[in-house]
């Protein structure tokens, strides 16, 4: 299966009852799969007219308390970032999936990791996160999926499938797993309120500046939450690394190639794959810190995870970056090479 | 006798709309309608960006907060999920018919069962008055200062016209908030749209022709002359579209 | 053990279906896989590429750099990847389509007349299983039974003609 395949199914199976979308490469399967599954399973599929419209029908969805889902690749992120924001500012629930392409601009349609920025720091107006996952195989496609439908309607936030365009494509075996979906009870949504209670208001406007304030400082004692509940990475061959790599998504998976042959050359590298890129998994690299040397930074990006390893690590080790950009993919005798002159220049 | 009260489904609240906006008399017969129905533990509203932007505290129905123009979509996320509620937008020219055209029209062309109150005065009222794609040739807004030049800021936009002729449209009606007459009129209208709605015949707007005194600078009085002076004329009333009487 | 390969010829030969089927075979066998299409305006008549690992370990990078094996199916095909066969690797060459000659001396490279072996047996479009046969018969990477088993699988079971002429295919280029 398709990793776009896998991910949808996976959507499917943990609960999705909404999907709306807007075609562009490298994602489309997600739409064409769920334009195929949905009508099975009594669920809705709707192509949209806009990737903001889109966003905005996840935003109605997920108001009126169902699991939605929306997918895209870069330039159409730009335009979701309006809806993102106002997600957010309502506290609601849903997943966003980004399969990565090139940019700035039109870019190009290969793999590329170049909204870790957008991901994680800006992903619309104003003071807020969005939960952020990195999958590296097809299985994780499927796993991370469900899973960020579950985290995401615990802490009432959105969640962000942070994907390209080689896992997008690229065909892996994968097993669903049983996944068990939530009553359809959420007290606050927008249902009709039956004349039995209050009506229910779905709204981020706060015209006093003093209500706005409260409700940012509400939502970021709840960050303060996810933070320390939800930071998910791989650790390989860390223990004893004098080099640690670093990547996330299918950047990772090249590192890892590349950190096995550094090791069958002798040289003590391992792996640190973060999982979750909101929340940064920092406990990981803060602990690698205490015994590495080196850290080395490989993504499909001109660098952009490169500041939080170093806030990760309190700058106490140097964080080199090695990356290829535009969708040119690091190839793994790359970033072997880089392993091996950084143990010869930097490592005594 | 019958006693004139506020309908419950209108929360008893002030509202904060200028002297003389027609806002309140178009938020009040949506409330009627919707009481007269029988339906206000079933419906969704979504209000728009504008001077309705927190209409959520005076419909006393659940209501959603949309972003600028996207009021059409949202309200189709809420009606794809939950296709057994009533689900209506209230907006404005500049949010419907500017930044949210593109919604408007696939939300009627997808034949999406959801009711739009669209409020057309001719102008945008929370930002101070500047021109809306409704703006009337010739007529002075803060940004139009020399009165609207279609040669170089176009034309208004006839929404009801437009939309009509999308097969997806079920019902598309025109009327004003001027007159006890038209304001009767008005109110048929949109239980007409929630009928629409109620028997699953698609989508329905009603474009409802109001006043901002604020902005155009006039007296309440004075701008109600204007609306049948000037806006009639440009934008007739009338049913553009009704499926439901062609057989 | 690690297989890399490359498959490559214009958009429309099947050489994504092919390397489908290679995945199949490993997975059936139990190795780890993984299927890795280019993907763009390639999908509209230009050439075309994908790459398949079958492997005993999971997989690292599935960017095929330097193939053990390669398919290729056309001229440029052919000139892009020819050299980054690694030395004592495989290559598969329709040789209807392709003009040029393997001059390398250090990879096992097997001409094979795929696109004319198709026409003369009634199975337009079947180049691609052809080498495939014929990479079974020469690197043993795959067994008969679980090419067969792939094939069934992917194919859905009521083109009962397609699945036979895949069968047939294969056998044709195992017995070339």
């Amino acid at each position: 299966m398709k990793g776009n395949e896998a991910l949808a199914e996976a959507a499917v199976r943990a609960g999705c009852k909404c999907y709306f979308g807007y075609p562009i490469t490298p994602q489309t399967e997600i739409s064409a799969y769920m334009a195929k599954r949905m009508p099975r399973c009594g669920g809705v599929f709707l192509q949209a007219e806009s990737e903001i419209a889109a966003v905005n029908m996840v935003y109605g969805a997920a108001a009126s308390g169902v699991r939605a889902m929306t997918s895209s690749s870069s330039p159409g992120i730009s335009l979701k970032s309006e809806g993102i924001s106002y997600i957010a500012g309502c506290d609601l629930p849903c997943v966003i999936v980004n399969v990565q392409r090139g940019g700035p601009g039109l870019g190009g349609i290969q793999p590329s990791q170049s909204d870790y920025y957008l991901a994680t720091k800006a992903a619309g107006h104003g003071d807020f996160f969005m939960l952020v996952y990195a999958p590296s195989s097809v299985q994780e496609m499927a796993d991370l999926a469900s899973r960020a439908f579950d985290d995401a309607d615990k802490y009432r936030m959105p969640a962000m499938i942070l994907s390209d365009g080689l896992l997008g494509q690229m065909m892996e075996p994968v097993s669903f797993k049983d996944h068990e979906n939530p009553p359809d009870n959420k007290e606050w949504a927008c249902v009709g309120h039956k004349n039995k209670r209050p009506h229910n208001v779905i709204n981020s406007l706060y015209l006093k500046p003093e209500e706005l304030e409260a409700s940012n400082i509400e939502r970021f004692k709840k960050y303060d939450i996810v933070k320390k509940e939800l930071h998910l990475a791989e650790e390989y061959l860390t223990e004893d690394a004098d080099i640690i790599v670093t990547g996330y998504g299918a950047a990772a998976r090249i590192a890892r190639s590349a950190v096995n042959g550094a090791r069958a050359e002798g040289i003590k590298a391992g792996l640190i794959r973060p999982i979750t890129l909101w929340p940064f998994p920092e406990q990981a690299y803060a602990k690698a810190a205490d015994t590495a040397k080196v850290f080395l930074d490989v993504e499909f990006s001109m660098g952009q995870m490169v500041d939080d390893i170093r806030l990760a690590t309190s700058c106490r080790r140097p964080v080199r970056f090695f990356g290829r950009t535009g969708g040119v993919i690091p190839t793994t005798a790359e970033v072997l090479e880089q392993i091996r002159r950084i143990a010869k220049e930097e490592l005594k | 006798m019958a006693v004139y009260k506020r309908p419950h489904s209108l929360l008893d609240v002030s509202m904060h709309f200028c002297p003389g906006c027609t806002h309140g008399i178009v938020h009040r017969l949506v409330c009627e309608v919707i009481d007269e129905m029988g339906i206000e533990g079933d419906t969704v509203g979504i209000c728009p960006v504008g001077c309705s932007v927190t209409s959520y505290d005076y419909f006393g129905v659940d209501m959603i907060e949309a972003a600028h123009g996207r009021a059409p979509a949202v309200a189709t996320g809420v009606k794809r999920s939950r296709p057994d509620k009533f689900v209506f937008t209230y907006q404005g020219d500049g949010d419907l018919a500017a930044i949210g055209t593109a919604e408007t029209v696939h939300a009627a062309t997808r034949g999406e069962n959801i009711t739009i109150i669209f409020i057309n005065n001719t102008i945008y009222g929370m930002t101070g008055g500047q021109m809306a794609p409704t703006t009337l040739p010739g007529q002075v807004t803060q940004t139009t200062p020399f009165g609207r030049d279609p040669l170089t800021a176009g034309y208004p936009v006839r929404v009801c016209e437009l939309l009509s002729t999308l097969t997806g449209t079920a019902y598309a009606e025109r009327v004003a908030a001027d007159s006890p007459a038209h304001i009767a009129a008005a109110k048929k209208a949109i239980r007409k749209g929630f009928e629409v709605q109620q028997n699953k015949q698609g989508f329905s707007i009603i474009e409802v022709l109001s006043t901002c005194p604020t902005n155009w600078g006039m007296t309440p009085v004075q701008a109600m002359e204007r609306l049948r002076t000037e806006m009639i004329p440009y934008y007739p009333l009338g049913v553009y579209k009704d499926i439901t009487a062609e057989k | 053990m690690m297989s890399e390969i490359q498959l490559a010829g214009f958009g429309g030969q099947g050489i994504l279906f092919a390397g489908k089927v290679l995945a199949y075979c490993g997975m059936l066998a139990d190795r780890e896989v993984s299927w890795l299409p280019c993907y763009g305006p390639e999908m509209r008549g230009g050439t075309c590429n994908c790459s398949v690992c079958l492997s005993d370990e999971p997989i690292g990078s599935p960017v095929v750099e330097s193939p053990d094996i390669i398919i290729v199916m056309n001229e440029p095909s052919f000139a892009k990847f020819i050299d980054t066969v690694k030395p004592g690797g495989y290559a598969f060459i329709d040789n209807t389509l392709v003009e040029a000659q393997n001059t390398r001396t250090d990879i096992h490279a097997f001409a094979v007349p795929a696109t004319q072996l198709a026409g003369d047996n009634d199975l337009a479009g079947g180049a691609n299983i052809i080498l495939i046969g014929k990479l079974i018969k020469e690197t043993g990477i795959i067994s008969m039974d679980d090419i067969e088993a792939a094939i069934r699988k992917i194919v859905p079971a009521k083109k009962e003609k397609l699945i036979e002429n895949n069968l047939k295919a294969i056998k044709i280029g195992y017995d070339y």
